[in-house]
């Protein structure tokens, strides 16, 4: 499956949002997820598909004004 | 000073962006005492981290954090953004900003109003980063603000309080709402200036953080500050036309 993870193609075996951030090497980041431009809570990640051409929005924590 | 029910001692809220290190980053809000400092969202790769190291940063500060969703210019944009920001930073304060033109970064109000009130809605407690205009000023208090945060001049520019008249009269129409500058303010007069005027609080961050020495200009913020809001707190003398000596004049020899 291949999706668009910040805006660059990437190859995925796993298809639960969950199972693909650690595949992504995210495992015990600080971060927040989007789905198609859609927030995804972390505790709905074990319930979210990814499917072919999903784009994955991953944010951490940064300097900001 | 209280925003949101949170009681603060400090007047100073401090940007996180821009400085030369994060060591520097760390002494310059220390100097400030701030006891809010702003922060953002970006993207990460899973192999970067970045993001992780300055989170432990934060978290060592010990500090309130106020997130803000810069860079969005569309209420989707904004709302989504903050239920990021509230997911990650663990925090229902979003210094919300919908900007509306690319040049002077200024606020979209009318969406800024409208996300203002969706996230109301959905639990936020709202920082809006606006303008100084009172109508937009009154349809954000309707949509649930308690705070208000108007810019001084456009962010970075550090041009100081472009529109004095327009604030004192937001200043004036809305005696009891926290009010705090918040964007292009360069030097710590331009701080005293807006405390002075009566407004609660001032937010800057390139001021310091692109100043040669941020540390020793976060200092002299804080003391502006401080300056300023006891100067305001102490009547300010009105400007007035005519001289009016102040020595006086009774009692003075006759020496023509």
């Amino acid at each position: 499956m291949r999706i668009r993870l910040n805006g660059a193609e990437k190859q995925l075996a796993a298809s639960r949002l969950d199972e693909a951030l650690d595949a992504l090497g995210y495992k015990d980041a600080v971060i927040a997820t989007a789905v198609n431009g859609r927030f995804v809570p972390a505790a709905r990640r074990a319930d979210t598909q990814l499917y072919d051409g999903d784009s994955l929005e991953v944010l951490a924590p940064m300097q900001g004004g | 000073m209280e925003f949101y029910g949170v009681t603060l001692s400090s007047r100073l809220l401090l940007g996180t962006a821009r400085y030369p290190s994060p060591k520097i980053l760390e002494a310059a809000v220390r100097a400030s005492g701030a006891e809010i400092v702003t922060v953002s969202l970006r993207r990460e790769g899973g192999d970067q981290r970045a993001g992780q190291a300055f989170w432990s940063l934060i978290g060592e500060l010990g500090l309130r954090v106020l997130p803000n969703t810069a860079g969005c210019h569309s209420v989707k944009e904004a709302v989504t953004t903050a239920h990021m920001a509230r997911e990650l930073f663990g925090t229902t304060w979003i210094k919300l900003e919908v900007i509306g033109e690319a040049d002077t970064l200024q606020p979209d109000v009318f969406g800024l109003v409208e996300a203002a009130r969706i996230l109301g809605e959905d639990g936020f407690e709202v920082f809006p980063y606006t303008t100084e205009d009172l109508v937009v000023a009154e349809r954000l208090l309707e949509g649930g603000c308690r705070v208000l945060m108007p810019w001084g001049a456009p962010i970075g520019s550090a041009r100081g309080l472009n529109n004095l008249f327009g604030l004192r009269a937001l200043r004036a129409h809305f005696p009891d709402v926290p009010l705090v500058i918040d964007a292009g303010l360069g030097l710590p007069s331009h701080a005293a200036a807006a405390m002075e005027m009566g407004y609660d609080a001032v937010l800057l961050n390139t001021a310091v953080a692109e100043a040669g020495d941020p540390v020793r200009m976060a200092e002299a913020f804080a003391l502006a500050v401080d300056a300023g809001r006891l100067a305001h707190t102490a009547s300010p003398l009105e400007p007035r036309d005519m001289a009016a000596p102040s020595t006086p004049v009774l009692g003075k020899a006759v020496l023509a």
